[in-house]
């Protein structure tokens, strides 16, 4: 039943992505309210999925890479629903919405079945820190697509095109003010799930920091987030340089998420 | 009856003669009275603005009701037919339908999706109500046009984009700040278009007004218009790190902004983000600031082409709206062919027809026992009376007479007869 949840819970983030995509390029039909309607479709399948899964594992169904990249979806379209209800952003969707689609791809072709959950994983910290973890990455990736937003609308605006994407993006302003409140929100997040994460290994393993690949790779990406909001804050990087740095950011996000568990040894395998 | 168009536009006369054929003030009042009394004009509605002239009715006689109105214009006017004979169009009909609201819906007018024509037009029904020369053709068609403009607007995008430099200022500083109301905004220079375009900004709620001026004086003068402070020129460098919307219309020869000033100045406000319009020829911002990180800066060709742009994307609207029109137009038309007597008289006899039978049935069936004979003497007598009390409608709607259409009207609520109508 949990599959079965989930498959129907990723054939509706195909159709919205595809839907986003036609969007994009095309549409005097404002097709926002079409693809708001399927993600929600999508968003409470996906939720009873987690919820199948939860009562046939016995434990929280976020312990292998397959778990875990769905959660992570699941987390994003959180994100992405608030900032939606907060600002009717039609055209966000077809931003973010793809990068929901293809995340749940991948998690899609993982290994699914379901593993008896380890020693070290019998622990309270297992809900809380990967919890805070995907919270924060997801506000990163929702700040990702902002921030690819944002340089298009700045290029529009200084290159003088006044049509088409250019009338359905909002205000710069705008869109800078939800990517400096999305890192402003998943920053604190992450030093959470860091902090969750370093005492919940000094019970499992006897020491807060071990230098693990994944801790070292969480910790960069820490400094990255805390120095994008540093020099806003000093030297007044705003608008275009924050977007980069926004998406710079979320590829080191998704470097020690994905790539420390396909390329380096971590401790943090199991994931 | 027949619906019936003449008038001229902006596209057909030059100004001069739309002046001399323009209803103005008294005139209007004294105009309409006229046309109403031209034999043969049963309703009729007048339209004078600065661009169109135009008279609507509903006629017997089409040929003969042109010409005598053709008379009473160059009468009134004290011209010659052939003043503006030429300029004038004429349609009846469907054409003169769809006229009337394609006129409403803007897709006539000079600038393609202006609003006020609307309001002109519904100042005219008004107008013509309470001077009761309007009937139920008219009144219903100045309904139509009404209620077909508010679909054009609401189904399509023809008035969503800025099609004047003042329009495209303020739709440009949306895609940059969202909300004007917390913005400073500074007039360097003065000019008809800046002023313009200042007031259309201080419209949208810019929370200050500052006005540089090199005459001080004069600056002040704009100030007090504004609800503005005016600065003094040789400070506007100073002032300008708190603005976030800048208009130059100065007459300078040469650039009074240049790219290393707004270097600093950009870096004082922390890189906050600049809208500057420098609608100066020849410019007076240097070109190059455009390219300073947060600075959006548009001159007067700029602003040209993205009106230019949004003159086409009206034109494309345009003809989504003229689907609409051609529908409600065929909607119209079929309300007026139902006012057409031959189906009602149908209605009004199959209405008398039923109402007999259902009462005899009723008596049938309450006195069987009465004998077939009887019965059918009773159902005789029935068909009498039915056949007499209908005569008398029946035969008046045959008549062509003048009123015809308001006593198809009648007949119809009197009776309860709902017809052929379409309408909603």
């Amino acid at each position: 039943m949990g599959t079965i949840l989930f498959e129907l819970a990723l054939t509706c983030y195909f159709a919205v992505a595809i839907i986003g995509i036609i969007e994009l390029f095309k549409g005097s039909k404002d097709l926002s309210k079409l693809m708001l309607f399927i993600t929600s479709a999508g968003f409470l399948l996906h939720s009873a999925s987690f919820v199948f899964r939860y009562v046939s594992a016995g434990h929280l169904p976020i312990t292998s890479m397959h778990e875990a990249t769905s959660f992570f979806a699941w987390c994003i379209v959180i994100i992405f629903f608030s900032i939606e209800y907060r600002y009717k952003i039609g055209i966000m969707g077809s931003f973010i919405l793809p990068i929901v689609f293809i995340i749940m791809l991948s998690s899609s072709v993982l290994p699914r079945e379901i593993r008896p959950l380890g020693p070290v994983l019998q622990s309270y910290w297992l809900g809380i820190h990967t919890f805070l973890a995907f919270l924060s990455n997801a506000a990163f990736a929702v700040a990702f697509g902002i921030g690819l937003m944002y340089l298009l609308q700045e290029h529009y605006l200084k290159s003088k095109h006044t049509h088409g994407l250019f009338k359905k993006l909002p205000s710069i302003q705008v869109l800078d003010e939800i990517n400096y409140k999305l890192i402003t929100l998943g920053f604190p997040l992450l030093t959470l799930a860091i902090i969750t994460g370093a005492l919940w290994a000094e019970s499992a393993w006897g020491s807060y920091w071990r230098w693990d690949p994944k801790e070292v790779w969480s910790l960069i990406t820490w400094f990255i987030y805390a120095l994008i909001l540093h020099i806003r804050l000093t030297a007044g990087w705003r608008g275009k340089r924050a977007a980069v740095l926004s998406i710079i950011g979320f590829l080191i996000v998704l470097f020690t998420f994905f790539g420390v568990n396909l390329l380096l040894k971590s401790v943090h395998s199991f994931l | 009856m027949k619906v019936l168009v003449i008038g001229l536009n902006h596209k057909t006369a030059d100004v001069e003669t739309r002046e001399r054929l323009a209803f103005n003030g008294t005139k209007l009042d004294e105009g309409i009275l006229g046309l109403r009394n031209i034999c043969g004009v049963k309703e009729v509605a007048l339209l004078s603005t600065c661009n169109r002239v135009e008279i609507y009715a509903c006629v017997h006689d089409l040929q003969e009701a042109v010409e005598s109105i053709k008379d009473f214009l160059a009468s009134f006017h004290n011209l010659t037919r052939n003043d503006f004979e030429k300029s004038l169009y004429t349609l009846n009909g469907t054409d003169a339908v769809r006229h009337v609201l394609r006129v409403a819906s803007s897709l006539d007018s000079m600038v393609v999706g202006e609003p006020q024509i609307l309001g002109q037009l519904k100042d005219v029904f008004d107008f013509a109500l309470s001077k009761k020369t309007t009937g139920i053709l008219l009144n219903k068609l100045m309904k139509k046009a009404i209620s077909t403009a508010k679909r054009v607007r609401t189904e399509t995008k023809i008035a969503e984009n800025a099609v004047s430099i003042s329009f495209a200022a303020v739709e440009l500083a949306r895609k940059i700040f969202t909300d004007l109301s917390g913005k400073s905004f500074m007039l360097l220079g003065a000019g008809e278009m800046a002023e313009l375009a200042a007031r259309h900004l201080v419209n949208n709620g810019v929370k200050e007004v500052a006005v540089v001026n090199r005459t001080y004086e004069r600056g002040c003068e704009l100030a007090s218009e504004f609800n503005g402070r005016a600065v003094r020129f040789e400070e506007f460098l100073h002032e300008l790190v708190q603005m976030d919307i800048i208009i130059c219309s100065t007459g300078a020869p040469s650039y009074v902004l240049v790219k290393e000033q707004m270097n600093k100045v950009m870096k004082e406000r922390k890189h906050r983000p600049v809208f500057i319009i420098d609608i100066s020829v020849p410019r007076n911002i240097d070109p190059e600031i455009n390219k300073i990180e947060n600075v959006y800066l548009y001159d007067v060709d700029d602003l040209q082409e993205v009106i230019d742009f949004n003159i086409q994307e009206r034109q494309k609207e345009a003809e989504v709206a003229q689907q609409i029109i051609d529908e409600e137009v065929d909607k119209f038309i079929k309300w007026m062919s139902s006012l057409d007597s031959v189906p009602t008289i149908v209605a009004l006899r199959r209405k008398a027809e039923e109402i007999k039978n259902e009462e005899f049935e009723k008596f049938r069936g309450k006195y069987s026992d009465l004998g077939e004979e009887r019965l059918k003497a009773v159902e005789y007598l029935a068909s009498s009376i039915v056949n007499k009390l209908i005569h008398p409608p029946t035969s008046a709607l045959k008549e062509d007479a003048e009123d015809r259409d308001e006593l198809i009207a009648m007949i119809k609520k009197l009776y309860g007869i709902n017809g052929n109508n379409h309408e909603e």
